[in-house]
């Protein structure tokens, strides 16, 4: 949904960023409003989950020029967990495993602490299992799976309802969704983009990642943006992702060649 | 646990360094015949006990100090070590009102409150400070239900003929160089006995404490189960922060007759030294539990964060028909600690079985290793074996090996041996941080997900402190 009077969340201006010396984003712009959802395409190498992982503040990738602002204040100023505990989400391409870590303690810590920042009363661990049971049915997922490890032995489609599953009790202002469709079939692809379509809201803000049009077809976003070398290299609306997905990334390379911007 | 009362935790290093100013009677340096004959006088033993010593020390002359550890240390001088001191006060007191206010200070300081109105409501606590044992809370209460509880000073002058039954006779004097260094010297410990058919109705408890800079601990601890009988017993171990190293060389001696059963935990947190390895405790303990009887079980639970040294392998001897050993263990070594160590399960009689878990953590420079003994006697028909053995490493400057030794002699026995080993990575570091997790707890969290096996076997109100402490020894390893 867009309204351009709405907050601005997320404000990246001219961001560069490198991973062991090596460039990877060279000059990304955008702008997130409240209410808006956004998907960010490209080719493999294009830069487009360094972005995310830039967001989220991996200690790999180090930021070399430009600015993120979050809500007003400097994001690229803060420690990962106080970027959670303020509200941004990042829902991970491969989410690690975490063996002898109870997935259901690990939900409530992780929950409290962005639930202190917002100065909500910290759930103890029965209203948190009660929290949680409720929150399961957003993405349909089996109460077997709180008990585990944090991802130990989980498919890769259950991994990504555990995201999704993540993304609900977080309850974030920005989620940043990386590959979130990549090794999932079609049933859990819709589970997976039915839980993320719940949770948008005209408060909140969604940046989907994706290599494909398909994840598109469940959740409509109100704008694309192609990247390519580390920069966005054309916005768009929903019709960039269907040219896409007719012309292939082709034109992609072209266009980046023509204005010297060479694929790193 | 939020992230503020972590933070607040970790923000203190070693909180038990401080030293008591205590006036203590001490006796000169050095060892020799005298020395151990002056031991035996100060505490007014009957004759078996000091023949018992003078037989363990002439052995010990003929022994060299082993070095088949994985550890690196330089030569401890023997002459060097003071073997008895004690803080000087007339006899051991009657009531905990009359000991000196300074030592039950002491013990407050460290969390173990001794006096009648603030002592913990369902353990009885043994205090050894130094050399002797201070006091021994709820001693009237246990005796109604015949259980005895003391130091093993009291135990020598009130039970001797318990103590000549059972003392050496699961660690004889002459098993090794430590254990027969201890057998000469040993001032102070806890005995307990549990007659035939009682459960011991509360936890017991020993606290030991060294406070001399210069002076050895050897205790010797002797717990007895008759038939029937079972107890559950919790050590804990707390040094002053000095620059030189102390010797700590105990023994532990564990006897459950038929269907008995004895749970022996330790949480050691010796000072271990400051970052750079100067001073710490060397400690070098032998502690074995012998299944004297069918169907007894004995279980050692283990929590070492301490010590410069750990040289330990507490074992069971699994001699009754059915009986149980159990070895859960996690060893945690920071900065340039040493532990070796581990445990032996000895088969001896039939369908006998011992479970072994071990976890390893080690960070910083250190070097911890795993060292292990299963053994199947050809009488163990139906012996059986399972051994999980997992290290953890910390950052990249840390060793962990393990060497399980299996020797079996009953072609029936099933012997099973798991091991693994990982690191604590960056990816999943940034995945809990990611979620809103401050970055030592999320390190405290995995090593504590990666300890949970061990603590579940901990008494209840202990697995708590053992998570902190933890959490406590691995400030600032990590990043």
């Amino acid at each position: 949904m867009i309204r351009p009077d709405a907050e601005l969340l997320l404000d990246i201006n001219d961001l560069h960023a490198s991973v062991e010396a090596q460039p990877i984003l060279n000059g990304v712009n955008l702008q997130v409003r409240a209410g808006e959802i956004h998907a960010v395409m490209g080719r493999n190498g294009s830069g487009k989950s360094t972005l995310s992982k830039v967001l989220a503040g991996h200690p790999a990738y180090r930021v070399t020029g430009g600015s993120v602002r979050y809500r007003g204040s400097d994001l690229l100023e803060l420690e990962p967990e106080e970027r959670s505990r303020l509200g941004v989400f990042l829902g991970f391409q491969y989410p690690v495993e975490i063996p002898g870590v109870s997935n259901l303690e690990f939900l409530r810590v992780s929950s409290n602490a962005r639930r202190q920042q917002q100065g909500l009363e910290e759930l103890d661990t029965f209203d948190f299992d009660d929290h949680v049971r409720e929150r399961l049915s957003v993405v349909q997922m089996d109460p077997a799976f709180l008990e585990r490890s944090v991802n130990e032995g989980f498919s890769g489609g259950e991994k990504k309802r555990n995201e999704i599953l993540q993304m609900a009790l977080l309850n974030p202002v920005v989620s940043i969704l990386d590959e979130t469709d990549s090794g999932l079939d079609i049933d859990a692809l819709r589970i997976v983009a039915g839980g993320v379509n719940q949770l948008a809201t005209p408060e909140n803000a969604t940046l989907l990642i994706t290599h494909y049009q398909r994840l598109l077809d469940e959740i409509t976003p109100d704008y694309v943006h192609v990247m390519a070398a580390g920069r966005i290299l054309r916005t768009g609306g929903r019709e960039l992702a269907l040219e896409l997905e007719k012309t292939g990334y082709d034109w992609v390379d072209e266009e980046v060649a023509s204005t010297g911007q060479g694929v790193a | 646990m939020t992230s503020v009362s972590t933070r607040d935790l970790v923000s203190q290093p070693y909180k038990y360094g401080f030293v008591t100013d205590i006036e203590t009677e001490k006796i000169a340096k050095g060892l020799s015949e005298d020395v151990v004959r002056l031991i035996s006088s100060k505490k007014e033993e009957p004759q078996f006990l000091l023949d018992f010593r003078l037989r363990a020390y002439k052995h010990w002359l003929t022994l060299e100090e082993p070095d088949w550890a994985a550890l690196g240390y330089s030569a401890i001088d023997y002459q060097d070590i003071i073997y008895y001191a004690a803080p000087r006060q007339q006899e051991k007191k009657a009531s905990l009102d009359e000991v000196d206010p300074k030592l039950l200070e002491t013990f407050d300081k460290l969390g173990i409150p001794l006096s009648e109105q603030k002592r913990l409501s369902n353990v009885a606590v043994d205090a050894v400070f130094d050399s002797v044992s201070i006091a021994t809370t709820y001693r009237e209460k246990l005796a109604e239900h015949g259980v005895i509880f003391c130091s093993i000073s009291e135990a020598v002058k009130e039970y001797p003929e318990l103590v000549e039954r059972y003392i050496g006779t699961v660690v004889p004097s002459n098993d090794n160089y430590f254990a027969a260094l201890n057998s000469a010297v040993f001032s102070d410990g806890s005995f307990v006995f549990i007659p035939k058919g009682v459960e011991c109705p509360m936890e017991l408890s020993t606290y030991f404490r060294i406070n001399s800079g210069d002076t050895g601990q050897f205790e010797r601890t002797l717990i007895v189960a008759e038939e029937g009988a079972s107890v559950s017993y919790l050590e804990g171990c707390t040094a002053p922060m000095f620059d030189t190293n102390q010797l700590h060389a105990a023994v532990v001696e564990l006897v459950a007759l038929d269907d008995a059963s004895i749970k022996y935990s330790t949480v050691q947190n010796w000072y271990a030294g400051d970052e750079n390895g100067v001073g710490g405790i060397y400690n070098f303990v032998t502690k074995r539990g012998q299944c004297r009887g069918a169907r007894s079980r004995i279980s050692w639970t283990q929590v070492e964060t301490g010590s410069a040294i750990t040289w330990k392998y507490p074992s069971c001897v699994l001699q009754g028909a059915d009986s149980v050993g159990e070895f859960y263990s996690v060893a945690l070594t920071n900065n340039c600690q040493q532990a070796d160590t581990g445990t032996k399960m000895i088969h001896l009689g039939a369908r006998t079985r011992s479970t072994i878990v071990s976890k390893g953590i080690s960070a910083g420079r250190s070097s911890n290793s795993y060292r292990g003994l299963v053994q199947i006697a050809p009488g163990a028909k139906g012996a059986r074996n399972y051994s999980q053995c997992d290290s953890m490493l910390i950052g990249d400057e840390a060793a962990a090996n393990t060497y399980p030794y299996i020797r079996s002699q009953q072609p029936q026995a099933a012997i099973e041996h798991e091991a693994s080993t990982c690191r604590i990575s960056e990816d999943q570091l940034f995945y809990l941080q990611s979620r809103g997790i401050g970055f030592e707890e999320a390190v405290s969290m995995m090593v504590s997900g990666f300890c949970r096996d061990v603590f579940n076997q901990l008494p209840m109100e202990f697995a708590a402190e053992a998570d902190k402490l933890l959490a406590l020894k691995l400030e600032g390893s990590v990043g």
